[in-house]
């Protein structure tokens, strides 16, 4: 199986470790990558700051380099969810578009859904709390948001409880939003830290030894307070955690 | 230049200790819903049944609201259409002055709020006592209400203590609410004999029959109408629903979602006027046609006024309902705000994270975080956005139009930010930087390690 | 001012004047929720609302319990509507002007049904001259037939005819707010107390 491999810009640059745990997992479970050189950003902090008309055309050019492959897949949430929900209103009654969005997946939902994959071998003796990034829940719907009344699930747990050794942490707010935001966190600069802290306050009374999520943007914010604060808690993509890396 | 509400949020946050106490006040209020809400497995059902009744109403809004006039005058009262809240203010006066009413007892209407009607009628020589406890509370204080549902959430009780004491003679320093509500009771009390009309909001319009559904927790609407003649029910036209059954599934949503409870206190259905009394309704449009004529925003009509989109804004809760500047602050505003003003209030729509979870507790399925991100473009569109957004991101997009130059600017930034003293990177114009650190930067991007790794490996 | 015509005018072509999207309405057959013992559950939801729910088997047993509610040992001025229940203190229908009843301790009066799931029970003012009393009272007791409690509230829609002016209520529990810090205060403005009687057997 042959898959384009989409590496969010921010990843790219500031994470890249974070794409290569991608990669690793994702040969582990015998999918072959290919990662198109042309990519650069899926145009999201943009179409979320108001200025379509110029994320228009990097959602053109995406769109150009990866609709030919079987299935394209992205460390990302957020990512993903620009594509899949947000990109159609640049590709207006465009059913060839429509079907392209139907092959674009983040990273645990193509293990889950499409690779079938349930288990994830190794060991990963920590306690371990996650952040259920907002778009990846409430967008791509990996897990049921706590506001919503039915079966609860959530992919990442699944994989994460997989495991040998994890413990995963309780927290009062399961799902509450990080404070990123993308452009958010720099205009409503003292809620978006609010927010932040008060998240990691919940892990720290929670016992959370390594906080991870699907969504580096998060964790960058995240971990951003975290050090600044001097906390020792550690913070690791969910595909570093999959991939077996070291904390 | 941050907008209005970055500033205000800002002051808010920073007394740490307050902000906490409102942000946990108002989780409270969300975690109530949540055990509600899970105690009925048809939870979802009702949801988009509700949503499905108002997207229905709104196609056929014109007949609906024509059937209700019939209906209701067939009962005995008057309808009263009013354009905008100029309109509207108007028409309440005139009918205040034709009976030569100098005091009105008022429950919670946000209608009038959006109006201002209060200052309006004060400035004619009439009085306006706003009876619902949190309403009167910030009546008192001089202020706007902070929430939709809870007016004065923003207030602790000794706050409250200090508001009645230099108002209604109260102990100084008492701030216990059993003893607070007594006072306000009885002097409340005193407002509802003498009041010489009522006027209140209405929660549901039936078209069916021409009734109409107040709601309340204290009894103030019911006793603010029922001791003088003269009521007059204020309403946006968009609160109409097709039949009386259809209350079914409203009646069983709206507590629930608001407070957390299964039902107020108060569901009271009017259908004509008591006998010997008059009742007025003012039908009141104020931007609800245009917003009607928007495929993007027909949706935010649906809205039945019950605070849950505030109580799980995380935004919202860090920052309290002043900082948004409108009548109805928190998600919901930040969509009917721009309506009216789009250049006013162009700074709303980005006091969100759009985390989604206030789309998530919508009793009527309004997709509120999709509105508020549509509203974005919108503003961009209209080239409301200022220089210090557009100007970078016109930059990024000519940037990452190009791999080759993006690669490069990757390098060079990374390689200038690694150079940088940290004195000189943590400056005051590095918002980012001010109560984080930067991401760590590592010498090569995934693309350069990437590329290097595929090379060894063939 | 502007002629009121125009005015509706206007808005009804605004409201008109678009392309419209058709909606249909839903089917409220939902399958709802239903309760094993719905009077159970209404006298515990009810009690959880501040109410109290006392449930007798028959006129003479109303009469006894009801006469030995606490506000009942201290009522000077009591409006029963329910004369099987209790005696009035005064005639309602003589009395000419609602404000006269500020001073009502207990106001006794008729439930036609009671819902399970919110603990409320629906009142109108059917045959009570002014229905300030309800309102206005420091205690309200309902009185309701046992066998006339329903499970949800789309069962009590379907039980209600709007023809012709009136007034009804869905009452659950006495007056309250939590306006104050979030502290829940019985007793606001309305009454503060909140008494039902499920009568039969």
């Amino acid at each position: 199986m042959r898959v384009g491999l989409f590496i969010p810009c921010y990843i790219d640059q500031f994470y890249p470790q974070v794409g290569l745990a991608t990669v690793e997992v994702l040969e582990r479970h015998g999918v072959e990558i290919d990662f198109p050189t042309a990519q650069t950003c899926c145009g999201q902090p943009l179409a979320n700051t108001g200025c379509l008309e110029e994320a228009r055309s990097l959602a053109q050019n995406f769109v150009q380099i990866f609709e030919k492959y079987e299935y394209v897949v992205c460390p990302s949430g957020s990512c993903t969810s620009m594509v899949r929900h947000h990109y159609d209103q640049f590709f207006p009654d465009d059913p060839k578009f429509h079907e392209f969005t139907h092959r674009v997946f983040e990273l645990c939902e193509f293990l889950i859904d499409v690779l079938k994959v349930d288990r994830i071998a190794g060991r990963f003796p920590y306690r371990v709390g996650l952040h259920q990034s907002c778009h990846g829940l409430r967008e791509l719907r990996l897990g049921k948001s706590s506001e919503l009344v039915g079966e609860p699930f959530s992919k990442a747990h699944k994989l994460l409880g997989s495991l040998e050794g994890i413990s995963l942490s309780q927290l009062t707010r399961p799902d509450e939003c990080c404070g990123f935001g993308g452009t958010f966190a720099v205009a409503e600069e003292a809620v978006s830290c609010m927010m932040g802290r008060d998240r990691i306050f919940d892990h720290e009374r929670a016992g959370t030894e390594v906080l991870t999520a699907l969504d580096m943007s998060c964790l960058m914010h995240l971990d951003g307070l975290i050090r600044r604060d001097g906390k020792k808690m550690r913070v690791m993509h969910i595909a570093e955690i999959l991939a077996g890396r070291a904390v | 230049m941050p907008t209005d509400h970055a500033l205000r949020a800002a002051e808010f946050v920073a007394d740490s200790e307050r902000a906490h106490w409102h942000d946990q006040a108002l989780w409270f209020v969300r975690v109530k819903r949540d055990r509600m809400a899970q105690s009925l497995p048809e939870w979802e059902t009702l949801r988009d049944t509700a949503g499905a009744i108002k997207a229905h109403t709104m196609s056929r809004l014109g007949d609906y609201l024509e059937e209700f006039e019939q209906q209701a005058t067939a009962l005995g009262a008057k309808i009263h259409w009013a354009r905008d809240a100029a309109e509207h203010n108007a028409i309440v006066l005139s009918i205040l002055q034709s009976h030569s009413v100098k005091k009105v007892v008022k429950s919670k209407s946000m209608l009038t709020e959006e109006c201002h009607l209060n200052p309006f009628l004060e400035r004619h020589g009439i009085e306006v006592v706003d009876t619902d406890l949190g309403e009167w509370i910030v009546q008192l204080a001089g202020e706007p209400p902070s929430h939709i549902v809870l007016p004065a959430i923003h207030k602790k009780k000794e706050d409250v203590g200090e508001i009645f004491h230099r108002f209604l003679g109260t102990d100084k320093g008492a701030s216990d609410p059993i003893y607070l509500t007594e006072a306000a009771r009885h002097h409340l009390r005193q407002k509802f004999m003498q009041g010489d009309a009522g006027i209140t909001g209405v929660n549901f319009a039936i078209a069916e029959t021409g009734g109409f559904v107040v709601c309340t927790n204290e009894g103030n609407a019911d006793l603010g109408v029922s001791l003088p003649k003269l009521h007059i029910a204020c309403m946006g036209i968009e609160k109409l629903i097709p039949r009386a059954r259809d209350l079914g599934v409203f009646l069983r949503l709206l507590a629930r979602s608001a407070t957390g409870q299964p039902i107020t206190t108060y569901s009271s259905h009017f259908h004509g006027p008591v006998a010997g009394g008059e009742l007025h309704i003012v039908l009141v449009d104020n931007g609800r046609s245009e917003i009607l004529k928007s495929d993007e925003f027909r949706r935010s009509l649906n809205c039945i006024r019950c605070g849950a989109c505030m109580n799980t804004c995380p935004v919202y809760r860090r920052s309290g309902g002043h900082s948004y500047g409108t009548t109805v602050p928190g998600p919901i505003g930040s969509i009917l705000a721009p309506a009216r003003d789009a250049k006013l209030f162009a700074g709303l729509p980005h006091a969100c994270s759009l985390c989604g979870s206030c789309t998530d507790v919508c009793p009527v399925k309004i997709d509120l975080h999709h509105q508020l991100l549509t509203w974005r473009g919108e503003i961009g569109r209209r080239g409301l956005l200022p220089l210090s957004k557009t100007l970078p991101m016109k930059l990024m997009a000519f940037v990452f139009r190009r791999p080759w130059l993006y690669s490069f600017a990757g390098r060079v930034g990374r390689r200038i930010m690694s150079l940088t003293p940290k004195w000189l990177l943590y400056n005051r114009f590095n918002s980012w930087g001010r109560q984080r650190e930067l991401p760590p930067v590592p010498p090569q991007s995934f693309r350069e390690l990437y590329a290097r790794r595929q090379h060894q490996q063939n | 001012m502007p002629d009121a015509n125009t005015s509706r005018t206007e808005i009804l072509h605004a409201v008109r004047n678009r392309q419209v999207v058709h909606a249909e309405l839903p089917s409220l057959d939902g399958g709802w929720i239903t309760y094993p013992d719905s009077v159970r559950h209404f006298a515990e939801t009810l009690q959880g609302v501040g109410g109290k729910c006392c449930e007798v088997r028959d006129e003479s047993q109303l009469r006894e319990e009801l006469s030995r509610l606490p506000p009942m040992a201290t009522a000077k001025k009591i409006c029963s509507l329910v004369p099987e229940a209790c005696q009035p203190t005064f005639d309602l229908e003589q009395v000419r002007d609602p404000h006269e009843l500020e001073d009502v301790d207990v106001a006794i009066a008729c439930g036609q049904f009671a819902v399970a799931e919110n603990g409320a029970v629906w009142v109108t003012d059917a045959g009570i001259k002014h229905r300030a009393v309800l309102f206005i009272t420091q205690h309200l007791v309902l009185v309701v037939p046992r066998g006339q409690v329903v499970d949800n509230m789309h069962q009590a829609y379907e039980r209600l005819k709007f023809t012709g002016p009136g007034f009804g209520a869905f009452i659950s529990g006495p007056s309250k707010t939590a306006d104050i810090e979030q502290s829940l205060v019985i007793g606001a403005h309305g009454p503060r107390s909140h008494t039902v009687f499920l009568v039969g057997s």
